[in-house]
């Protein structure tokens, strides 16, 4: 399953370039940025507080109680950070400047309707940023197992309350890489361990098969 | 000059059980340790917390470097002082789920930057704000803060939810300096909701890290305006870990 999340984050780690402002949910997509090509400058949006997140802090020598990530973790910022509060962040979110975040799902329809916070009866979290971000954001990259224990979590429409309407504009799993698009689900890239019979019957849409399909680029 | 210090208990006098309160802070990391600490020792009880979280649990955030002691809201939450709280996220501190299921607690979610711009707009004079963050998920259909209906608006052929301002009898705020008029600044991620909330409150309290003297340092550095500070505490330390 490691290698599987794994598999996910250096596939999505590959649809940034130089330059780009971005924002990485927590979890899996917090993977992506151990990923990212060293040499490019890639910005990480912390909605909390900063844009320009690097590392963790293990070393308490690197230690400042006044800088945490939206996870509430003690972490550096890059030398071109700019600290922000909380109406500063969420306006360079909705107002679409920070080009693409990338969050979990817990289902995704063929519309690009997202549902990822909240599921009725269970312990409740909160959307925290989640809906804001997937409004705001251009892209809304989802990176995610393709199934939950094999029930489907690509769906005509989704179930749960959702987080925001078609935002989805991508969507990484285990299996491929698929674009939400006006006609519905094109499937991009195939990974070689997964047949096109495979990745259908996991998927509770029909999808569409691109022209020129790639196999999944994980090197 | 007008001398706006007060005790933390002198401060918080004025809050009455059942009153609202607006708390700066994500995940505790900016929050007025001392003030919750002044409204534990008063007692205070059904309190509606507006605020980003429920702050931090004793032993949160797992790890190296974890608090000994809740932290922030966190602070209220384990001495049973919060009916109702208004926040983006209520998942970290594991007291709000114990008291969510107890029924001695609940719970009203706004999307983190909606809770931000209606703090704003309740500061700064304006009406309400017109977001597209919540249409088609509860945040259009359930009821708000105050059991009120949304309202979406149409202009110009685009859908708006109409989101409106949120006031509270009192905010609490943590800057990292600020002079004795009130003028503050807030060092780093701990700037998150001790911005907005200043003025949105009938009465705006600070407790600074660091308090000096008017004119001893550059004005270019304030953030925040004196003018929507009523009261001043001191004894705000560090954060200790």
């Amino acid at each position: 399953m490691a290698d599987l999340k794994e598999r996910i984050a250096r596939r999505c780690a590959k649809e940034f370039e130089d330059g780009d402002f971005i924002n990485l949910g927590i979890g899996l997509p917090t993977m992506v940025a151990d990923y990212l090509p060293p040499d490019i400058e890639v910005t990480c949006h912390s909605e909390n507080g900063f844009a320009g997140i690097d590392d963790v802090v293990t070393d308490p020598a690197d230690l400042d109680v006044d800088i945490i990530n939206s996870g509430g973790v003690y972490v550096k910022a890059l030398p071109r950070a700019k600290f922000f509060d909380t109406a500063e962040g969420f306006g360079l979110v909705r107002g679409g400047h920070v080009k693409a975040t990338v969050l979990g799902a817990m289902e995704v329809a063929e519309n690009g309707d997202l549902a990822n916070w909240i599921v009725p009866g269970k312990r409740v979290a909160g959307m925290g940023g989640a809906m804001d971000l997937c409004v705001g954001c251009p892209q809304v990259i989802i990176t995610m197992l393709h199934t939950q224990k094999g029930n489907h979590k690509i769906k005509k429409e989704c179930t749960l309350p959702l987080t925001a309407e078609k935002c989805v504009t991508k969507i990484i799993t285990e299996m491929a890489v698929m674009e939400v698009t006006d006609e519905g689900i094109v499937v991009t890239e195939l990974h070689p361990d997964f047949t096109k019979e495979e990745v259908q019957e996991a998927t509770g849409v029909e999808l569409i098969w691109a022209d020129d399909l790639k196999p999944y680029d994980e090197d | 000059m007008i001398d706006k210090i007060l005790t933390p208990d002198e401060a918080v006098a004025g809050v009455e059980d059942g009153m609202t309160i607006m708390v700066g802070g994500f995940l505790a990391t900016g929050s007025p340790q001392i003030l919750m600490e002044a409204l534990v020792r008063k007692g205070v009880k059904h309190l509606t917390v507006i605020g980003n979280d429920g702050g931090l649990d004793a032993g949160q955030p797992a790890g190296d470097f974890a608090a000994k002691t809740a932290r922030g809201i966190g602070l209220l939450l384990e001495n049973h002082m919060v009916d109702h709280i208004i926040a983006s996220h209520v998942g970290v501190n594991p007291k709000l789920n114990e008291q969510f299921a107890d029924g001695s607690l609940r719970y009203t979610l706004v999307p983190q930057g909606t809770l931000a711009e209606k703090c704003r707009a309740a500061a700064y004079g304006l009406g309400g704000v017109l977001t597209p963050v919540g249409l088609g998920t509860p945040m259009e259909t359930d009821k708000d803060e105050l059991g009120r209906d949304k309202i979406v608006m149409e202009i110009d052929g685009k859908k708006w939810l109409y989101e409106r301002p949120i006031t509270a009898d009192y905010a609490f705020i943590r800057p990292s300096l600020a002079d004795k008029y009130g003028n503050y600044m807030c060092s780093k991620t701990t700037r998150n909701f001790n911005i907005v909330m200043a003025g949105a409150a009938k009465k705006t309290i600070i407790a600074p890290e660091r308090l000096v003297e008017v004119g001893e340092t550059d004005p270019d550095l304030w953030q925040v305006a004196g003018g929507l500070v009523d009261v001043i505490v001191e004894g705000e330390k560090r954060w200790q870990i």
